[in-house]
């Protein structure tokens, strides 16, 4: 075994499940997310010489996300457009942003967990991405920002406008 | 960013799953890593060819879909070469011996450095333009690399000549990049890029109705 790959599983498997956590919320499989991670791996390692100093994380990350789109691409493209139109996503998110500021009932919601979790899952992925990233890997504004590619203002109004569609998604089925 | 803003993200956190990666799959990842680092080390063709097998076993590219009909052993060398050949010249900023978006500068400049005159096609598709040309050394032979850009993706055209008979478009993904094959007119021709692959199957369509029409 060599120095070079010694010095990339120190510096790379301690993020092994924050890669898979990505890969499987992104695809929503299981065994997808393992081919994406090992993809995401492999190109890792070939380009590792490219990572500076720092924090490998949000490095690692946005090579998962790289090949996670990459393979939704593949093979479900209804998913996603090539460039994101924001004024489309804001139109598709359709609610009223303002509620997702308000903490007591999501914290009643949280109760659910099934139900978040399915609501997550419908979320387009531009704004699953965010939402994943903030709220279980706990990114920065600015990490997100560079793993996503989009302007830090546009990761704030993504995360507000997703978590108020988680909160519609599950007040709905709720109702129902 | 105090008070409510930690409140519900505390709340969001707690109610939605983080799922870790399985620890049999932890295992074969650490496995293929060595794998492939280690064959790195190796005469290139065997090595790559062995980074190649060591993916394949694991089922990674079955799973992607690669419809590579050839026998993998015989084309896995090739692909790896072609690959290799697309990346080192995108890292060594050496894409173009000859730099121009005229057929008609790119396609002389082979005469006398090759003993076959590659077919050169400007315009075969809307927003793919062609940036030049050079030589490349390939599958034991010099060959024409012929270079084409859509948006910020690069695309190596591979072209050399062929005995067989003509034969249709097959396309495979290796160490993430995507490859197009095809034979016409007695030319072999490989796509490599990092463009999507339906762009670049659409792309290789274009240029083998040129190559038949030429």
């Amino acid at each position: 075994m060599t120095d070079r790959i010694k010095r990339f599983e120190s510096v790379a498997l301690p993020h092994l499940d924050a890669a898979y956590n990505l890969a499987r919320w992104l695809t929503r499989d299981p065994h997808d997310a393992e081919d994406v991670v090992q993809e995401a791996y492999l190109r890792a390692l070939r380009f590792f010489e490219g990572l500076r100093e720092g924090d490998a994380r949000p490095w690692l990350l946005t090579i998962v996300r790289h090949v996670c789109y990459d393979w939704i691409r593949r093979n479900r493209p209804q998913e996603v457009v090539g460039d994101i139109d924001e004024e489309d996503l804001r139109e598709r998110a359709d609610v009223d942003s303002s509620i997702g500021q308000n903490p007591e009932t999501l914290l009643l919601r949280a109760a659910d967990r099934a139900m978040i979790n399915r609501a997550i899952e419908a979320l387009p992925v531009a704004f699953r991405e965010v939402l994943i990233l903030r709220e279980l890997e706990e990114l920065s504004y600015e990490q997100i920002a560079a793993v996503a590619g989009i302007p830090i203002g546009t990761v704030m109004s993504r995360l507000s406008r997703a978590r108020a569609m988680i909160r519609k998604a599950v007040e709905g089925e709720k109702g129902s | 960013m105090s008070g409510p803003e930690d409140l519900e993200r505390l709340a969001l956190k707690d109610a939605v799953t983080y799922y870790r990666a399985p620890s049999p799959f932890a295992r074969r990842l650490r496995k293929t890593l060595r794998a492939s680092d280690t064959e790195r080390r190796r005469p290139f063709l065997a090595g790559h060819w062995w980074g190649f097998a060591a993916s394949f076993a694991c089922g990674a590219l079955l799973a992607w879909g690669v419809t590579f009909t050839h026998k993998v052993n015989d084309d896995s060398q090739l692909t790896s070469e072609l690959v290799g050949s697309h990346v080192r010249a995108l890292m060594e900023n050496h894409l173009t011996d000859v730099a121009s978006t005229d057929q008609h500068t790119v396609k002389p400049w082979f005469a006398g450095k090759l003993d076959f005159s590659p077919p050169v096609v400007a315009n075969a598709a809307a927003g793919f333009t062609l940036v030049g040309g050079r030589l490349d050394y390939v599958d034991k032979r010099p060959v024409a690399a012929l270079v084409y850009k859509v948006r910020g993706h690069l695309i190596n055209v591979f072209v050399w000549p062929s005995t067989q008979d003509d034969q249709s478009l097959q396309s495979g993904t290796q160490q993430g990049y995507e490859l197009v094959h095809f034979r016409r007119a007695h030319m072999n021709y490989w796509l490599v890029s990092d463009l999507n692959r339906s762009e670049l199957t659409g792309f290789a369509e274009a240029l083998a109705n040129a190559a038949a029409q030429s």
